[in-house]
């Protein structure tokens, strides 16, 4: 039989991992169809108006799931994790609260405005609703890891009777975790987005079907995500640069560095980890490297594993500080080699639409379909070292994981849930990427399901003749 | 009026919103498959919630995370001592967010067909579940010294809770169909009149009869003094007089009744609670109230400044949302879902 708390865990990291496949969609493509419906505004060009109603399928279906997933993200805190609940609520709860003050009405209620309001409201007004509800994605994923950085840098509270009080919001809005964090979070997500957008446009230049539509979407977003996916080579940078200061262990265990390291430090591109023995048998090593991923300089030497493991047990009692190595190793290595490929992809796309050839370039726009994949993996593999790195605390150096579930729970009840769930996810994951097949192969753009083509002639005759001229 | 109070408040003003715009929400959803003769007909039902129901689910996750914030032994234990009901809960949730999404994709009647069942067990099981916790809520659960509430399953389906769900099924039925009255215009509205005017008796009925069984059964209609009972009394007779409303088309009238009653209902409901936020069984000793339960003043105070400040601009874009949208629905109309 599973234990509460390994099942409480495997329910927070599937809901999480799962949750995250839709939220930076959310976040890339409410930007995408702004600027497009943007430019539609501006030019007046039918093509991007379908364009934004295309990509609006995909949002809608999108941020359904989002939204259905993300309510049970902000219940399982008080559900299993009842004890972790009572201890940061004063500290934690009000970046919750506000994030859906602040950020959920605002993107439910306009985006509520934006699918109903085609014909019922001012282009200028319609325009401004999918912008409010673009800017309330972005800041409800500045609340929500103005909650996740407590957890990894818990600054601004006290503790009294057993319990974390918040005495600074300052403090916890200007926590360095966050604002090492929130950009490269934003960017990211952007950058999911945005592939998603070119992956799925280049699958139509790759049939050549409506070719108007598609090839602007590329261009849009191929050129947004190249910018912000080399931006994160410096957010991330900057993040890691911060992590050596503030969680030496998360960057340690990422780097399978057992023992404190020469100065200059090199960087192990790949390695065979034994856990057990707490050393790598084999591994390639790139000199200088590592000094200059931690420090901006190639000399100085990263404190090793074990010698933290030392340090933290005097800190904080006996105990196991190091975190799952192999896991943040990988993880590691799959987020900067998904992120590195995508940097490639984005300024090839950019030199092919420079030189006019994307048409002709078959080979890596087939690449392109395949890298929609790519940003998930970043993204998965980036929050797993998150999370795990700060193991085996659920709040850095204040609170251990296994001290924080709920008492009250028995294995079985969690267990039925984390199947429930999981089945769930399964059915919603079918479906969605179902619908996304479905809605992607669509050719005849009258089908789009907004049937105000129907109902204005005018509107019709355009959206058929903008139709033919792709196929 | 001090910071915890005015935290409870603000809870209870979000569950009333909550009940009372996701309540006609439920309600749709729960009629529409039956009510709607066709594809089209259901269509028009399903859209008169369209621009809201996902901006009415926030009212609940807004108060969960209120929850969380202000008091947050309240949240932990309830969430974590409702675990069953809320699994359910937040299933059937999660189906009836993406089966309203998922519904219009595709024009096929299986598929159609599939969703419209989504809708409903995501509509029905909700307003029963939210009734057999309130009703829990009333009579209290074991909990311990220790604020842990040690449960099973079972234990929240005694008879009282059970005629609280329905109660409040039947509730949050009728105020949906006099929401599709109000929204839709001559057959459809005809028959979601019709089907009121034959629920409505069964609803007063179970809304006296749960109220009566309360005032046995629990202290929380007379805890602050015998004269609060005006308060579900008002409730059933402004439910009386939409039921009469309804027959003489007076159906902004009758809506704002049927809001009325879900607001006194539920006020009553916090009242009678206050100032316990989760009653013990065990000893009222281990009763959670809104000072044992709380946060720190720091956060209570700050979480206030917030509020005032975001609070105008979200009600006044709710309802500038439900301005824009005011048109009743037809079947020539743009329907997304």
């Amino acid at each position: 039989m599973l234990d509460a708390l390994v099942i409480a865990r495997l329910q927070f990291a599937s809901t999480t991992i799962f949750h995250y496949f839709f939220v930076p969609i959310s976040i890339g493509l409410a930007l995408l169809i702004a600027i497009m419906q943007t430019i539609y505004y501006f030019k007046g060009e039918d093509v991007y108006k379908r364009m934004a109603k295309f990509w609006g399928v995909l949002f809608l279906i999108n941020f359904a799931v989002g939204v259905v997933t993300g309510i049970l993200q902000e219940f399982q805190f008080g559900m299993n994790w009842s004890t972790y609940s009572r201890f940061v609520g004063d500290v934690f709860g009000p970046s919750l609260a506000i994030e859906a003050l602040a950020a959920f009405f605002l993107e439910s209620t306009f985006l509520g405005i934006w699918v109903f309001g085609w014909d019922r409201l001012s282009k200028r007004v319609h325009l401004i609703s999918i912008w409010l509800v673009s800017f309330g994605t972005v800041l409800s994923a500045f609340w929500i890891l103005s909650a996740n950085s407590f957890m990894q840098n818990p600054v601004g509270f006290e503790q009294v009777d057993g319990r974390a009080q918040m005495t600074s919001i300052s403090e916890i809005l200007l926590n360095p975790h966050l604002w090492s964090q929130f950009p490269h979070v934003l960017l990211t997500s952007i950058a999911t987005g945005a592939f998603l957008v070119a992956g799925i446009s280049a699958y139509k230049m790759v049939k050549k079907e409506n070719l108007d539509m598609f090839v602007r979407s590329f261009k849009i977003s191929i050129t947004l995500g190249a910018v912000v996916v080399f931006l994160t080579l410096f957010t991330g940078h900057l993040q890691a640069q911060y992590i050596v200061e503030a969680q030496p262990m998360k960057l340690a265990a990422a780097e399978a560095q057992w023992d404190t390291s020469g100065d200059p430090a090199p960087f192990t591109l790949v390695a065979n980890i034994d856990t057990d023995k707490k050393e790598n048998t084999l591994s390639l090593e790139l000199p200088y490297l590592l000094s200059f991923f931690a420090y901006d300089e190639f000399s100085g030497s990263l404190e090793g594993l074990n010698q933290i493991q030392e340090r933290y047990e005097k800190e904080y009692g006996p105990g196991n500080y190091i975190p799952p190595v192999k896991t943040l190793f990988w993880s590691f290595r799959a987020m900067v080699g998904s992120g590195s490929v995508m940097i490639l992809l984005g300024l090839y796309g950019i030199y092919a639409l420079r030189k006019d050839k994307i048409l002709e370039k078959t080979l890596y726009l087939k690449v392109m379909i395949v890298a929609i994949a790519l940003p998930f993996i970043a993204n998965s593999t980036g929050w797993i070292m998150t999370e795990m790195g700060r193991q085996p605390f659920v709040v850095f150096g204040l609170m251990k994981t296994e001290d924080a579930i709920s008492p009250s729970v028995t294995a079985g009840e969690m267990l039925f849930s984390l199947i429930a769930f999981n089945l769930m996810y399964a059915v919603l994951a079918a479906v969605s990427i179902y619908l996304y097949v479905r809605h992607i192969k669509k050719t005849d753009f009258d089908e789009l399901p907004t049937p105000e083509d129907s109902k204005d002639p005018f509107d019709q005759k355009e959206a058929k003749g903008g139709a033919n001229i792709g196929s | 009026m001090d910071l915890n109070q005015l935290w409870y408040l603000l809870i209870a003003v979000l569950f009333v919103g909550f009940f009372v715009l996701e309540g006609f929400d439920f309600g749709v959803g729960t009629v529409a498959k039956f009510l709607g003769k066709n594809n089209q007909e259901r269509r028009v039902y399903i859209n008169t919630i369209g621009p809201y129901w996902d901006a009415n689910e926030v009212w609940l996750i807004t108060a969960g995370g209120a929850m969380f914030a202000a008091f947050p032994h309240w949240y932990a234990t309830m969430f974590s001592g409702f675990y069953i009901p809320l699994v359910f809960m937040l299933l059937v949730l999660i189906l009836r967010g993406v089966a309203f999404e998922f519904r219009g994709q595709i024009d096929h009647i299986k598929w159609r067909k599939t969703w419209d069942w989504g809708i409903f067990i995501g509509s029905i099981v909700p307003p029963v579940l939210w009734g057999v916790v309130l009703a829990n809520f009333m009579i209290g659960m074991p909990i311990d010294a220790d604020m842990e509430m040690q449960t099973g399953f079972l234990f929240f389906l005694n008879p009282f809770a059970l005629l609280g769900g329905i109660m409040f099924l039947s509730l949050t039925t009728t105020h949906g169909l006099q929401f599709l009255t109000l929204r839709t215009t001559g057959d459809m509205q005809e028959r979601a009149r019709k089907v009121g005017r034959t629920i409505a008796p069964i609803t007063l009925v179970l809304v006296l009869g749960f109220a009566i069984w309360a005032m046995i059964k629990t202290d929380i209609f007379v805890y602050h003094g015998t004269a609060w009972i005006i308060l579900p009394l008002l409730a059933w007779v402004a439910l009386l007089l939409s039921s009469i409303l309804n027959v003489k088309r007076k159906d902004k009238m009758a809506f704002t009744l049927t809001s009325m009653t879900i607001i006194l209902l539920i006020s009553s409901v916090f009242i009678g609670m206050y100032p316990r936020v989760l009653i013990s069984s065990i000893s009222d000793a281990n009763s959670l109230t809104i000072y044992n339960a709380a946060s720190g003043a720091y956060t209570l105070k700050l979480m206030s400044y917030f509020s005032l400040a975001l609070l105008p601009f979200v009600l006044g874009y709710t309802a500038w949302s439900y301005y824009i949208f005011r048109k009743r629905i037809t079947k020539d109309d743009e329907l997304e879902y």
